[in-house]
């Protein structure tokens, strides 16, 4: 029998390593596997390279893990918000690496791992800094900046119903980064809001198929990062 | 400087052009006061870079749903007919070239098309780029709404850009305080001038060479 549910999120995150490069899905505050990270704190793995559209806000989720001083490097778009001062301290005070991509190759090269493309060709950053070191080939009248897959060891995602398989759906907007990357690393460990029985999600509404999927644990009432930032609440 | 329009009224007059039918992109910022002022005959889809088209104006106080926001990271609704989808989808859409229009702010704009809006190229920055340089090579038209000069008064339409360079060669339509600008093979074609200044002076406060349209009209809004 497939089951890749576990009870506990210790159990989930139990295998990470150091040195790992580990994607965190969400964007702004929706969608971020907020206890995943926690378990990942209280785990203790450092060394990593975490991937992320931004850099965390406050003193929780992503944001609390780099405050760990565990985060060698940050790979992301935006790294910058109204609440991002653990990323801006950690950068300035040159203990973290950061890498900014344009937010549609950060995108495109998560989706790339997932698909076993070596690389691709695109206009994006053709003439800006962001493409310095990187070959340029003219297709088609225009400048394009050869990218490279991005993968991961690990994903952390949430969604909001799993079945044991690891069938999964997303809430809204909440699904942003976490298809691709479940797509994209080696081992994708899902917390859910909802766990299922097989074959209650409809099949033609299973937005990431269980194929995609390691490891499920289910958290009914994950955390609002929004109100912990505001509370100013730490982690741990 | 009080010769031109407030931001609002350029929004209104960038909302004027937009194409009934289209799938429009409005960069996070005072882009996002366009979908203020569009005419009742447009129907116009709405597209934010994390994964939503059909974008709704923000929700009563009490309704926000932490799940459902832009790419500003603020509360939103979705209308009838809305979808979301995840962020490859949402960037193929923006890079395969399927999003009509754009509307970006700018640090500065040349008259060959260069954006520059990015990055003012300080050491301090954390450098920051999101969806930037995606709409801007992606986009059908990548029109820019800007103040024409600075806080300090330099000129924002420029020759060549100081700056850190978003795309190259990308932007069609440059809508500022005190002009519509197309940007040409020629360069800077001023299609719209506020009233109260000659075009003189609006050329003393651009960085490049301007042309008048012959078929220019005067900028007005609401």
């Amino acid at each position: 029998m497939i089951d890749k549910t576990v009870v506990t999120l210790t159990e989930a995150v139990a295998h990470i390593k150091d040195g790992d490069t580990v994607f965190i899905a969400g964007f702004g505050d929706a969608g971020n596997p907020t206890e995943l990270v926690h378990a990942l704190i209280d785990q203790g793995a450092k060394d990593l390279t975490l991937v992320n559209n931004n850099s965390g806000n406050g003193f929780v989720g992503l944001a609390a893990l780099l405050n760990t001083g565990r985060v060698r490097k940050m790979i992301c778009s935006y790294p910058r918000s109204s609440h991002s001062v653990v990323f801006e301290e950690l950068y300035h005070a040159g203990k973290i690496e950061l890498e900014t991509i344009p937010q549609g190759t950060l995108a495109e090269r998560i989706r790339a791992a997932g698909a076993g493309i070596a690389g691709f060709y695109t206009p994006t950053s053709a003439g800006t800094p962001l493409a310095e070191g990187k070959e340029i080939r003219h297709f088609d009248g225009r400048d394009h900046v050869l990218e490279r897959p991005l993968a991961a060891d690990v994903a952390l995602i949430k969604a909001e119903t799993a079945d044991r398989w690891g069938n999964l759906t997303y809430r809204l907007a909440a699904r942003n980064f976490g298809p691709i990357m479940c797509m994209a690393a080696k081992c994708t460990i899902v917390q859910t809001r909802k766990l299922v029985p097989l074959g209650d999600i409809p099949p033609e509404q299973v937005v990431t198929p269980s194929i995609f999927v390691d490891r499920v644990v289910e958290v009914p009432h994950p955390m609002s990062e929004r109100n912990a930032i505001l509370n100013g609440e730490h982690y741990p | 400087m009080t010769d031109g329009l407030t931001r609002e009224q350029v929004a209104w007059r960038i909302a004027q052009d937009m194409v009934d039918g289209s799938f429009v992109n409005l960069g996070i910022g005072q882009p996002e006061l366009v979908a203020n002022f569009l005419p009742e005959d447009r129907e116009i889809i709405f597209h934010s870079e994390n994964g939503i088209l059909g974008m709704g104006p923000e929700p009563a106080p009490g309704e926000e749903d932490e799940e459902l926001i832009n790419a500003g990271k603020k509360p939103i609704t979705l209308l009838p007919g809305g979808a979301i989808f995840h962020h490859a989808d949402s960037f193929a859409m923006i890079r395969g070239g399927h999003i009509d229009a754009c509307v970006l702010g700018a640090f500065q704009v040349a008259e060959n098309g260069d954006l520059a809006n990015w990055s003012t190229g300080g050491s301090g920055m954390v450098p920051a780029v999101g969806g930037a340089m995606d709409l801007a090579v992606g986009a059908k038209r990548v029109l820019v709404m800007t103040d024409h000069c600075t806080k300090t008064g330099e000129p924002k339409l420029v020759e060549k850009c100081s700056y850190p360079l978003t795309g190259t060669g990308v932007v069609n339509t440059v809508y500022t305080d005190l002009a519509v600008i197309d940007v040409t093979r020629e360069g800077f074609l001023v299609r719209e001038r506020v009233d109260s200044l000659s075009f003189e002076e609006l050329q003393n406060r651009t960085g490049a060479r301007l042309t008048l349209a012959n078929d220019w009209r005067p900028l007005t809004a609401f």
